[in-house]
C-alpha cells in the first residue's frame, strides 16, 4: 500500500511536501489508518501525528484521508484507499505545527465564545436539577460531539472566516444548551448569535453532516437555532 | 462587538429573511413574466409596453428591483466578505474590499432609480 503523508516542520521545511511511504500491511489485514500511520512512523519516526483511545472517543486524530475528513482510527483503509493508494492530510484550513498537527486555537475560541456550560438564574435545589425524560431526550444527538473539528475544518465558510463564524461544532454545542430545559440564558445565548457572522454564514453546505464520524448533524442544528431566532424576533 | 456597516441591514437575522423574502419576490415575479412570454408566441412591442401600462405591472417590477437590490446586496455582501478579507490577502484587502462594496451599492441603486424613470417616465 502506497501512503502520501503531509510532512511540513516550520522549522527545516521551506514549504509543505508530500512524502510517500510504502507500507506493507500485516496479513493483508482491513487495518485502519491510524495503524497505517504507526506503520510509516516505524520507517521515519520524525513523522508527527495526534492520537490517543484510538477507539473514536477522544477526537484526536481527525484528519483528511483521500480527501475526506475522519478519524483515522475508526476508518479502515478499506474506506477511503483507492487504487492501493492513500493521501493522508491534515485537518484543512487550520495552521500546521508540525505534519498532522494542527493550531486548533481558533476552533477553541468559538467554542468557547457560544458559553458551553449550564446558565441557571433560579436557586440551587438541595440536591440536582432534575429534567423530564422527554427534555433530556432533546439532547441526544447533541451532546455527543467530542471535538474532533472534522466538521468545521470540512466547512468552506469557517476556512474563510474562522475568526467570526462559529463553525458546526460550536453551534451544534450552543443548540446543546439552547435546547436545554435546564438552561435559563436562552434570550442572551441568542443575542449573541444574530450578527451576520456567528450562525448566518452557514450557507448549508452540509459537508460538515457528511464527515461527522458520530453521525450528528449540526446543519439540522443550525436551522433550529435559526428557527428560535426567527421566532423571538417576530 | 463591531458592527457591519455595509451589510445590507446590519443584522444577520434580518439579512437572512430580507433574502428569502426577496427571493420570493423575484421568483413570483419571473415565473409570471415567463408565463406571459409564453402564452404570447407572437409579441409585439405594443402588447409588451401594454403590459408595463398597468398599475399593478409597474408596482410589481418596482418590488421586483427592490428585491433585485437586496438579494444581491446580500449576496455580493457576503462573498466579499469571504473572499476579500485579511485572511486571505492581507492588510490590503480593506482598500479592495471596501471599494468593491461601494461600487456594487451604488450599481444597484441605479438600476433601481433607473428602473423608476423608464416605468413612470412619459414615452
Amino acid at each position: 500500500m502506497k501512503a502520501n503523508i503531509y510532512r511540513y516542520d516550520p522549522e527545516k521545511d521551506s514549504k509543505p511536501y508530500m512524502q510517500e511511504f510504502d507500507i506493507e500491511i500485516p496479513d493483508n489485514k482491513d487495518i485502519m489508518v491510524l495503524d497505517l500511520l504507526h506503520l510509516a512512523k516505524e520507517q521515519d519516526s520524525s513523522l508527527s501525528f495526534r492520537r490517543s483511545c484510538r477507539e473514536g472517543v477522544c477526537g484526536s486524530d481527525g484528519m483528511s484521508m483521500n480527501g475526506t475528513n475522519g478519524l483515522a482510527c475508526i476508518t479502515p483503509i478499506s474506506a477511503v484507499a483507492k487504487n492501493n493508494k492513500i493521501d493522508i492530510r491534515p485537518l484543512t484550513g487550520m495552521p500546521i505545527i508540525k505534519d498532522l498537527v494542527v493550531d486548533m486555537s481558533l476552533f477553541y475560541k468559538q467554542y468557547e465564545k457560544i458559553k458551553p456550560y449550564l446558565i441557571n438564574d433560579q436557586p440551587e435545589p438541595a440536591i440536582e436539577r432534575l429534567q423530564s425524560p422527554e427534555d433530556r431526550e432533546k439532547l441526544d444527538g447533541l451532546y455527543e460531539c467530542i471535538l474532533c473539528a472534522c466538521c468545521s475544518s470540512s466547512c468552506p465558510s469557517f476556512w474563510w472566516n474562522p475568526d467570526k463564524f462559529i463553525g458546526p461544532a460550536g453551534l451544534l454545542q450552543s443548540y446543546r444548551f439552547l435546547a436545554d430545559s435546564r438552561d435559563t440564558a436562552t434570550s442572551e445565548r441568542l443575542k449573541d448569535l444574530e450578527d451576520p457572522f456567528s450562525v448566518f454564514r452557514c450557507r448549508g453546505i452540509v459537508n460538515c453532516v457528511n464527515v461527522c464520524p458520530k453521525g450528528l448533524n449540526p446543519t439540522k442544528a443550525i436551522g433550529k437555532i435559526k428557527s428560535m431566532l426567527l421566532n423571538k424576533a417576530t | 462587538m463591531v458592527k457591519q456597516i455595509t451589510s445590507f441591514s446590519r443584522n444577520g437575522l434580518l439579512d437572512w429573511l430580507y433574502q428569502r423574502i426577496s427571493a420570493i419576490v423575484l421568483g413570483a415575479y419571473f415565473v409570471f413574466l415567463a408565463y406571459f412570454i409564453g402564452s404570447h408566441p407572437n409579441l409585439t412591442f405594443g402588447q409588451w409596453s401594454g403590459l408595463f401600462d398597468h398599475l399593478v405591472m409597474k408596482i410589481a417590477t418596482l418590488l421586483a428591483l427592490i428585491a433585485f437590490l437586496v438579494h444581491t446586496w446580500i449576496g455580493l455582501w457576503t462573498i466579499a466578505t469571504d473572499y476579500i478579507t485579511e485572511r486571505m490577502m492581507g492588510d490590503k484587502a480593506i482598500w479592495i474590499r471596501l471599494p468593491v462594496q461601494v461600487l456594487y451599492s451604488v450599481m444597484l441603486s441605479v438600476l433601481v432609480i433607473w428602473g423608476i424613470v423608464i416605468l413612470w417616465g412619459g414615452h
